[in-house]
């Protein structure tokens, strides 16, 4: 008997033993590989599935061509949005094993993060060599830099701002698309009075947030919006109340059954008939499509209420690692997601738009063209749900107390709140 | 046999002591590896995150900068955290609760001798073969909330039926959602439950029911007077078993409802503001509360049952 008990725990910490090993070895094995190769420039991303990874592809396609001694090694990690990917690449840096090149949101979400902790390199010198600040909008820049460094190059544009519509359901009730917050509430009020009871779809707790953001920016406008990121605007600002009270307002128009919904369950809304509008980043066109629908019939769409001549933008972009084992190689892989080539064999399959105002317009659709027009045109603002105002630590403050107004609906303790974690995190 | 081996120990006595010393210290190199391990990444990695729970570190790389218990005196006054422990509380007290009635109404049933006893025994214990995050994907289609033309899972169920009273927002009810995501951890951990009890019962000897039957008290006494006070540890370990899953409760939340404020508790965000907030000590201090919460339920029931065992 004892002697099975001991074989049974014999054979319980080999196999610990051996577990243990094994994720050890896979950790170490990757970095010290690239190391003993010269010609290799690992990029790290969390581009797994879907049209990311496919453009991911054919950038890597693109970069294969014009550096064809350089071996590309994708170091993607699975998870949503980037949760695991996030995680992974934290342990990495803490460990000081970084990748030559890693794939953040551009704006506050890779600056307050990794260049607090002085893990990337500014970017100034390939913007000035590539002429890239004469083809990207000029008020895009500061958004992506800090103290005049400029510390990633984006590969594709989102648009946050965007306002889905049923074309059906307006004309069949006779509303014009609304430019205003004050002509949003006409609009919703009528559909209500029309017999439909949620006419804005809106979908679980962040998005919550994507509305929130273009509902500050509807109600503040182009400067005071950015002010508030940058440190000269007033969180406790009356202006700040009105907005958090059209916030509160439109809240009333919702389904109730949002906390349940995913975004693509709430954009389904719209199509469906069941809701007038929805606001989603621009990604869900690529959903519309998808589900068979076409634009102008099945969905048309118009920036947010306010937000006209103004583009909040989101984006995907590449970073300079700070000791990268193959800087020179790491620094090829920017040249060419930076580049017009890259970028237009990356964003006609991911569903957006390039960074570079003179993308080839005919490898977009309908919808993206006019994204192109508006983001060559427009004023360029910046999204916080998506990473570029704030730092993570700062979203995730605004993101608990947005959680908490969705539960208690008090204007008042929302603002405090929102005051508090801009001066504890800005 | 038995007896040989008496005989043996008589005559072979000096060399059979060598031999269990030479078996102890086997023992002792063949476990050290796992205990060494236990040592490393069990107690050193909770004793690093007391550090960290006292340290100011926010943001990717470590900060060690002492904070004494900064952390704690924020989260009590965190109105998040507040939402956690009211959350948590609600979670215990429905899932604790509807476990024990339910498993122990199903082992009474059971313990009735009905044919095929082996068979509803397994049935009601698959759900335990489960995942949370499985048990959590079904009933997020279960409990979808929508109504009007849109409605689904049991809301059609009972719409069909014309049980409309029954239909209800489940866990996007308002300030006791919190209520509804315990149904399908009950659903889950009840068939456990009844496991546990139906061990208790069989461990009540016939031979005492009899007793009372001839003393003369009816079946529903025999149950209140004589079955369920003797299973009595029973409920604690239960109470042990199924507090400490609640206490800790994350994946099937974040399979039923994602990530939201409404139906938050400490793992959550604990998760949350570790990694998506880089508020590591934040994190360490939420780690080590859970951690505290667990022990203050679990140690008193150690000490209790080794107290037990050395009585007898």
């Amino acid at each position: 008997m004892t002697k099975r008990v001991v074989a049974l725990l014999a054979v319980m910490t080999m196999v610990v033993a051996a577990c243990g090993s094994d994720t050890a070895e896979t950790t170490v094995a990757g970095p010290t590989d690239t190391a003993a190769m010269t010609d290799t420039v690992e990029v790290f991303s969390w581009w797994t599935g879907g049209g990311e990874a496919a453009g991911l592809e054919a950038m890597i396609t693109v970069f294969g061509a014009e550096y064809p001694d350089v071996t590309f090694e994708n170091s993607a990690v699975a998870g949503g949005a980037g949760t695991n990917a996030r995680a992974v690449l934290a342990t990495r840096l803490q460990a000081n094993e970084p990748p030559d090149s890693w794939q953040g949101h551009a704006g506050q979400e890779l600056i307050g993060t990794y260049v607090a902790a002085d893990q990337i390199e500014p970017l100034n010198f390939l913007y000035d060599e590539e002429g890239w600040l004469d083809v990207m909008p000029e008020t895009l820049i500061p958004l992506i830099s800090k103290d005049g460094n400029i510390y990633s190059v984006p590969v594709n544009i989102h648009r946050a701002n965007v306002l889905w519509t049923n074309p059906t359901v307006l004309a069949d009730n006779g509303i014009d698309v609304p430019t205003s917050m004050d002509e949003w509430f006409t609009a919703l009020d009528a559909l209500q009075a029309a017999g439909m009871d949620a006419p804005l779809a809106l979908g679980e707790q962040w998005t919550a947030m994507h509305l929130f953001e273009t509902v500050l920016l509807g109600t503040m406008g182009y400067e005071a919006y950015n002010a508030l990121w940058d440190g000269n605007g007033d969180w406790s600002s009356a202006d700040v109340t009105a907005a958090l009270e059209n916030y509160d307002k439109l809240l009333g128009y919702t389904n109730s059954d949002s906390s349940a919904l995913s975004w693509q369950d709430a954009a389904q809304l719209v199509i469906d008939g069941d809701a007038a509008f929805n606001v989603m980043g621009d990604w869900a066109e690529g959903f519309f499509r998808e589900i068979g629908e076409e634009p102008n019939v099945g969905y048309g769409w118009a920036a947010t209420p306010g937000t006209a001549g103004i583009f909040q933008f989101l984006s995907d972009s590449f970073v300079l690692a700070k000791n990268a084992p193959h800087r020179d190689a790491a620094i090829d892989w920017l040249k060419v997601a930076g580049s017009l080539a890259g970028q237009d064999a990356f964003n006609p399959v991911k569903g957006s738009i390039p960074a570079r105002s003179d993308g080839d317009r005919s490898l977009y659709g309908v919808y993206l063209q006019s994204a192109m027009d508006d983001w060559a045109s427009d004023d360029v603002a910046g999204s916080l749900t998506h990473g570029v105002v704030a730092n993570d630590s700062w979203k995730s403050e605004i993101d608990s107390s947005l959680g908490a107004f969705l539960t208690n609906r008090d204007v008042a303790a929302f603002q405090a709140a929102l005051v508090a974690s801009e001066a504890a995190n800005a | 046999m038995a007896l040989t081996e008496a005989g043996d120990r008589l005559t072979i006595a000096p060399k059979r002591r060598r031999r269990v010393q030479k078996d102890k210290v086997l023992a002792v190199a063949l476990v050290s590896p796992s205990i060494i391990a236990i040592l490393v990444f069990v107690y050193g990695f909770i004793a690093w995150s007391a550090r960290v729970s006292l340290s100011t570190w926010k943001g990717l790389l470590p900060d060690y900068t002492w904070a004494g218990l900064e952390n704690y005196r924020n989260l009590f006054a965190d109105p998040r955290f507040h939402v956690d422990i009211r959350n948590t509380v609600i979670f215990t007290v429905v899932f604790v609760g509807g476990c024990l009635i339910i498993g122990l109404g199903l082992s009474l049933l059971l313990d009735q001798g009905l044919k095929g006893e082996a068979f509803f025994r397994g049935l009601f214990l698959f759900p335990m073969a489960i995942s949370f995050i499985v048990t959590g994907v079904v009933w997020r289609w279960l409990m979808n909330p929508a109504a009007g033309d849109r409605i689904s899972g049991l809301n059609l169920i009972f719409d069909s039926l014309g049980l409309d009273f029954l239909e209800n927002s489940w866990h996007a009810t308002p300030y006791w959602g919190m209520a509804f995501i315990a149904i399908p951890a009950i659903w889950q951990m009840s068939g456990y439950t009844m496991a546990l009890y139906l061990a208790g019962l069989r461990s009540i000897p016939e031979e005492v029911r009899e007793a009372a039957r001839v003393d003369g008290a009816g079946e529903i006494q025999i149950y209140r007077r004589v079955i369920l006070p003797q299973l009595r540890p029973v409920t604690l370990t239960a109470l042990i078993i199924l507090g400490h899953i609640s206490l800790k409760v994350f994946d099937l939340i974040i399979a039923v409802a994602g990530k939201q404020y409404a139906l938050d508790v400490p793992a959550i965000y604990m998760w949350q503001t570790t990694f998506d907030g880089y508020f590591f000590g934040r994190g360490g201090a939420i780690g080590i509360l859970l951690l505290l919460s667990v022990g203050l339920l679990v140690i008193p029931y150690l000490v209790y049952t080794q107290r037990q065992e050395r009585n007898s």
